[in-house]
């Protein structure tokens, strides 16, 4: 479990984070959201023990991780931003520290060592310079050294960031078969990763809470929710068709492939009404999909709507 | 104490995974050799003893033991390991006494294979054994002070040039303190207390006086103290830093 209560820091004038309060559960895979500099490494950070907050505190698996920094930082497996390791070590070497530092000792730790190299695919590179691998693969020897003692609490930053699509898949499988029983605490840039992976969702920005919702929960704000889209061969005799559907809010015409997408009305639902229309004017139609809501344009109106809102202060 | 062990081992392996390690000691032996027998005149002296090869020392501890501290934080903090190192269930103490205590090693196994010198000067007569014991004692002693002084300026900036110079000019301001150059200018300004303290604090007259074969608590003091107050600072240094 992983609790924050008022936690903020201030660099002189300026405040990273500001008095944030959440709790997520075991079980449960946050995903922290925000523009660049909004404040996810900063708290991040703090959960992990490296900054002190200025104000308020943080649990981890319990501890304070103030008070108890050690017991924090031993039920916590943390990633670090830019998953930082030691380049002259070896991927085995490298294992090996952190499992003695974690006092992961004698069969038990070399199993575990084994098992985590499996996972994460390490096997070709073991005995290799870490300096000399590739991004992708110096991003997983860093996830292998925060999972390595198995903890009950994880902390990733930008755990797929570098990674290319395949690898994405599965470092995303990974944290999902890790999900049931651990608290995950995962920042990213990549809202399909959010669908992919998360359970819940908190967008900060200026260092404060904007939302926090499921994924769902936060498509469903979108202009797109609930909204149809289709390709007609004849543009205007479609138009016409869906002119007569009532529940439509707006029509909005992609000027690039002449794409329609059709608004509902607040807590409408037009899929159907708007297949009818269609086959009732013999409408030619390519493609008809029903829209789930767009995060990218939630997370860009709630963002920007808060540092719209800063400027008018 | 087991993650300052772990810190120890792994700090010490990363040195002979560099060429650092091996350019270093190669340069310590042939320096501290063409020191001892062009500049010291080993030799011509008809001595048997060893007071031409330490002192070189403090000298030669000037440019090489920043070269191997400037990297002990200044590195961790340019790539980010600082982050995984302090959020790993160990104490700052833990990672500030191991990374130490390895590079100290480090030079202590440079120091120790200068023995063909010591062969050769038991070869060559009847030298006083107990005064290269303490000698050598004392020479590892101020390459500590040397490295916790390397460490806390290692600790103030992410980059090692800079740490390098630092910690050369902090070096060389101690080890001169003890001389007349440097005394009479404070000697001008500032009344006698403070010339006799801050020769006190000199790096050369400790090194001397443990050279001369008495081995005094208090030069040996001196030099733990002069390590454990880096290091603290270090610390310190670490801490403040890292928010920033």
């Amino acid at each position: 479990m992983i609790e924050t209560r008022e936690l903020s820091k201030r660099y002189g004038q300026f405040t990273a984070v500001d008095a944030i309060s959440f709790k997520v559960e075991p079980g449960q895979v946050l995903g922290f959201l925000g523009p660049n500099g909004a404040g996810k490494s900063t708290t991040m950070k703090m959960l992990a023990g490296f900054l002190a907050p200025s104000a308020g505190s943080a649990t981890v698996a319990g501890f304070d991780v103030q008070a108890q920094p050690l017991l924090a930082k031993r039920a916590l497996g943390y990633l670090p931003e830019g998953a930082p390791s030691y380049g002259e070590m070896t991927v085995r070497e490298f294992l090996d520290f952190i499992a003695s530092v974690r006092g992961l000792a004698g069969d038990a730790g070399e199993r575990r060592i084994d098992e985590v190299i499996a996972r994460l695919h390490l096997e070709r590179v073991l005995e290799q310079p870490i300096d000399t691998l590739s991004k992708g693969f110096k991003r997983r020897v860093g996830l292998a050294g925060a999972i390595l003692h198995d903890p009950k609490v994880l902390i990733l930053d930008e755990p797929t960031d570098g990674l290319d699509p395949n690898q994405k898949q599965e470092v995303r499988s990974l944290i999902n078969s890790m999900a049931r029983d651990k608290t995950i605490i995962i920042s990213t840039h990549l809202l399909e990763e959010v669908h992919a992976v998360c359970t819940r969702a908190i967008i900060i920005a200026g260092g404060r809470i904007l939302a926090d919702a499921t994924p769902a929960e936060l498509e469903s704000r979108s202009r797109y929710h609930q909204a149809v889209s289709l390709t007609a061969t004849n543009l205007q005799q479609a138009k016409d068709a869906l002119a007569k559907v009532a529940d439509i809010a707006a029509l909005e015409v992609d000027p690039q492939d002449n794409r329609i997408t059709a608004f509902p009305k607040p807590g409408r639902q037009i899929f159907v009404a708007v297949s009818d229309a269609l086959k009732a004017d013999q409408v030619v139609v390519r493609e008809l999909a029903l829209e789930g809501g767009r995060l990218d344009e939630v997370f860009r109106s709630i963002t920007q709507g808060a540092a719209g809102a800063e400027v008018r202060t | 104490m087991s993650g300052t062990t772990t810190i120890f081992k792994r700090e010490l392996r990363s040195y002979f995974a560099t060429p650092v390690a091996y350019v270093f000691i190669v340069i310590f032996l042939l320096l501290s050799g063409a020191f001892t027998f062009y500049l010291g005149g080993f030799y011509e002296r008809g001595q048997a003893d060893l007071q031409p090869f330490f002192t070189f020392h403090p000298w030669l501890y000037l440019f090489l033991v920043p070269a191997v501290s400037m990297r002990l934080w200044a590195e961790e903090r340019k790539s980010g390991t600082i982050e995984l190192l302090l959020t790993l269930p160990v104490t700052m103490w833990q990672a500030v006494l191991g990374k130490f205590l390895a590079a100290w090693s480090f030079i202590a196994l440079a120091l120790a294979l200068t023995f063909p010198i010591w062969l050769t000067v038991n070869y060559l007569g009847n030298p006083d054994n107990g005064v290269i014991c303490a000698s050598y004692l004392g020479s590892l002693l101020m390459a500590g002070a040397f490295l916790a002084i390397g460490s806390c300026l290692s600790a103030a900036t992410r980059n090692q040039v800079v740490a390098f110079i630092l910690t050369v000019v902090v070096c060389f301001l101690l080890l001169l303190a003890g001389y007349p150059i440097v005394l009479g200018a404070i000697g001008a300004i500032a009344p006698q207390g403070v010339v006799d303290a801050i020769a006190g604090l000199s790096f050369l007259a400790h090194f001397e006086s443990i050279g001369k074969g008495v081995v005094d608590l208090r030069d040996l003091i001196y030099f733990v103290l002069m390590i454990v107050a880096w290091l603290y600072a270090t610390a310190i240094v670490i801490d403040m830093k890292k928010a920033a």
